[in-house]
């Protein structure tokens, strides 16, 4: 060892530092299209007949048509053969019969379907392999146009900006409490988040899995949530930057206060994502029941946003405040645009993935305001608080069907 | 949650095929592959096997499907609210398959005949057990076991007390038997254990015994998995006609029969009369108005309990089985189990398209359904 690195010291045979990252690189290469071009010697034919699959990523349903948008996530070409409706063969158009590893392709399916029915799609390949999609219950796939957009800003606005803002009412009434009672009210909010955390968490896995996998999947999720929590700590870090120069407690509750915000925007981002894609697919009933459960659920995110700001004595302006509503609740409305227009699933799982993050960001920055004096986290008020923001969350979220 | 539904995703691996489950080592790619190897040896064999079979004497009648049809270019009956077919203009290639279920309706094998001492006639046949694929709708290919490169097998017919020979010669990758339907000695009853018991690969073995009693029957593969080997094609029609015969008609045999591709033993995907799926659609059967026509109807469907069959704007005499010469019913609509199997007289009094298929709509929409086109 040493010897090596005297004769490196020395200079003898040194290579510039280009050839010792380029060499092995190449060589990689030349070995990867070795193996390649030679069939993976000794590795002899696979076993087993080739794995064929194939994701549905959109269905479209028009009268008398289904569109289905397709993609293959096994490993082997698959070829269409044949399909059928609820059991009956039927005529379609293919934009490619033949579908090489991650392509992607239409089949319009000539189709009389009946509105309210659920329909079971099987795609027969060219070996007479099945794969099946469900259309659980066929609905007319409303036209992007510019009322149907409208509609998915309001259901936005409904569900995330209207509750959001409401919660905020709050901030009078914590700005009056005690400092022991402010501690409550944050082990309070970081059950909430907990519980979203959580909540975003199962869904992203379950929609993850369901995507078929050429892309990740649930990978795609964790992915999502590494991304958004080391980004929110960098703003963090920057944030805190400027508080220096600033100083002040107000200017500290209203960091915290934003920081809460953006993480519960992001995971608004996820929900709006899913009353989108349902409402697009046909299988989310509208109506007042659930505005209702959204605003209850959604107003507890509110009073978590304002809980910081009770202990600074500086009073934020409502344009601040306002600023703050925004970030919380407006991403539902960019979520349910998005979720409406673009259903895929892979995208949904980075997406929440992103609101899981963002919120767990947030619970760190949360935990030393819930410090007693004797510097104790989990102290009988905070258990309490914590718990507290749990169950309501877990009661408020009964309210909403989705 | 709803955006998974749009992405609801099934994969079929192969692997799960009942077949890896009996035979774990052999992979489905090793058994084309023998498959190929199998047929490549096959010539040898049918130079032996008179396996285009003896026309009878209406055969003559089975040629008229080239110069008949509209459809000749391809699917073009039904789609949406018109009915189920397959992706417009396409059809299945029948050269490849080997066979021509047109041809396949009319095509009798009366086998090699000679005179016994006797007096009585000796009838030979020889069938060969392959394994080929075959495309049972436009598209869709299926790892087939088939007696003489057909699916069903050759129709052997036979008078009541003939003398029959049926020699099977093993050219598949699998053990095989043939059992008929029919009196016979228990030795010739082509079971598993009995008799010559199993044919191996390379084997052969002679099934001996007389033609009784006159009607309509099967015979088939009885070797274990015994729903697979039918399944997979190992079946064909043996009719044992009346001492005095029946009267001249235009006999069609019709082999009710089903494919399931994805071989998860739940029903099939693709359901057919004499195998390929819509063929009659796309090429209606001619009859003669007021001939009388016979269709030898038999059903062999596996994972379905039952199969029907239904005409439109006509009715039929049915005769079950075929073993007696007066009909039980005159109905348009008979239901078979497995095996079961009846002979159908009807005239057509009327030209025009006549729809057939059947009444279990599930599997007409899958595939089984036709058309007579009367003249």
């Amino acid at each position: 060892m040493e010897a090596r690195r005297e004769a490196v010291g020395e200079g003898r045979g040194r290579a510039p530092l280009w050839l010792l990252a380029g060499g092995p690189l190449a060589l990689i290469g030349v070995a990867v299209a070795l193996f390649a071009a030679l069939g993976g010697p000794g590795l002899g034919e696979r076993a087993g007949p080739p794995v064929e699959e194939l994701a549905v990523e959109r269905s479209v349903l028009r009268p008398g048509e289904i569109e289905l948008t397709v993609r293959n996530t096994g490993p082997d070409p698959v070829t269409v053969g044949q399909v059928f409706v609820a059991d009956a063969y039927v005529d379609f158009e293919a934009s490619e019969r033949e579908l090489g590893r991650l392509d992607s392709g239409t089949l319009a399916l000539d189709y009389p379907w009946q509105e309210g029915s659920p329909y079971l799609v099987t795609i027969v390949t060219s070996t007479g392999a099945t794969i099946d999609h469900e259309i659980e219950v066929a609905v007319e796939t409303p036209e992007a146009d510019a009322g149907f957009f409208g509609l998915m800003a309001l259901l936005g606005t409904y569900v995330g900006l209207i509750p959001v803002a409401l919660g905020m009412l709050f901030l009078p009434f914590v700005r009056r409490a005690r400092k022991e009672w402010v501690r409550v009210f944050m082990a309070f909010t970081i059950g909430l988040l907990g519980f979203l955390a959580v909540d975003g968490y199962l869904e992203g896995l379950e929609i993850g899995e369901a995507g078929g996998g050429a892309f990740g999947g649930a990978e795609l999720l964790f992915l999502g949530a590494a991304i958004s929590y080391l980004a929110l700590v960098g703003v963090e870090r920057w944030l805190s930057g400027r508080r220096e120069r600033a100083a002040g407690a107000g200017a500290e509750g209203f960091r915290l206060a934003m920081m809460i915000a953006i993480g519960i925007g992001l995971h608004n981002l996820g929900e709006g994502l899913a009353i989108g894609s349902a409402y697009a697919i046909g299988s989310l009933a509208l109506g007042a029941f659930l505005v209702i459960g959204f605003a209850i659920h959604n107003t507890t995110e509110g009073f978590a946003i304002v809980a910081p700001l009770a202990r600074g004595g500086e009073r934020p302006s409502f344009s601040r405040l306002g600023l703050l509503g925004l970030v919380a609740g407006g991403p539902a409305i960019v979520g349910a645009l998005i979720g409406a227009s673009v259903s895929n699933a892979d995208l949904s799982a980075f997406l929440i993935g992103i609101g899981v993050g963002a919120i767990a960001q947030v619970i760190v920055q949360l935990v030393p305001t819930i410090r007693d004096d004797g510097g104790r986290a989990l102290h009988p008020a905070a258990v309490a608080g914590i718990l507290g923001g749990v169950v309501a969350m877990y009661v408020t979220g009964l309210l909403i069907a989705v | 949650m709803s955006s998974q539904d749009e992405k609801n995703q099934a994969s079929l691996d192969k692997g799960s095929d009942p077949l890896h489950k009996e035979r774990p080592g052999i992979s489905r790619r090793r058994l084309i592959g023998g498959a190929a190897a199998g047929a490549a040896a096959i010539p040898v064999l049918h130079e032996v096997v008179p396996h285009a079979g003896l026309h009878s004497a209406l055969a003559g009648s089975g040629e008229d499907h080239g110069s008949a049809v509209a459809a000749e270019s391809g699917h073009s009956h039904g789609g949406g609210a018109l009915g189920p077919t397959f992706r417009k203009g396409e059809t299945v290639d029948h050269d490849a398959n080997g066979f021509h279920p047109t041809d396949v309706l009319r095509d009798f094998d009366y086998g090699k005949t000679t005179r016994l001492a006797s007096g009585r006639t000796l009838r030979e046949w020889t069938l060969v057990a392959e394994d080929r694929e075959i495309e049972v709708a436009p598209g869709i290919s299926y790892p087939a076991w088939v007696y003489n490169g057909r699916v069903p097998g050759p129709t052997l017919r036979c008078r009541e007390g003939d003398r029959l020979r049926i020699r099977l010669v093993n050219g598949s990758e699998h053990s095989h038997t043939i059992h008929f339907h029919g009196l016979h000695p228990a030795e010739m009853d082509g079971v598993p254990e009995v008799g010559a018991g199993v044919i191996d690969p390379g084997k052969s073995t002679v099934y001996e015994f007389d033609a009784e009693p006159f009607g309509l029957h099967l015979y088939h593969c009885h070797v274990g998995p015994l729903a697979e080997h039918i399944a997979r094609g190992l079946y064909g029609t043996f009719i044992v006609d009346p001492a005095d015969g029946r009267p001249e008609a235009d006999e069609l045999l019709m082999m009710m029969n089903g494919f399931n591709t994805n071989f998860d033993a739940e029903g099939n995907q693709v359901y057919a009369v004499n195998t390929v799926a819509f063929h009659y659609v796309n090429e209606p059967i001619r009859v003669k108005r007021n001939e009388l026509v016979r269709i030898y109807l038999l059903n062999i469907l596996e994972y379905d309990p039952i199969n029907s069959f239904h005409i439109h704007g006509n009715f039929f005499d049915y005769y079950p089985t075929g073993t007696r010469l007066e009909p039980t019913e005159f109905t348009d609509t008979v239901i078979q189990g497995q095996a079961q199997r009846g002979i159908c007289e009807l005239r057509f009094p009327h030209g025009g398209p006549f729809m057939f298929h059947a009444h279990k709509t599930e599997f007409a929409e899958l595939g089984w359904m036709g058309f007579f086109e009367v003249e």
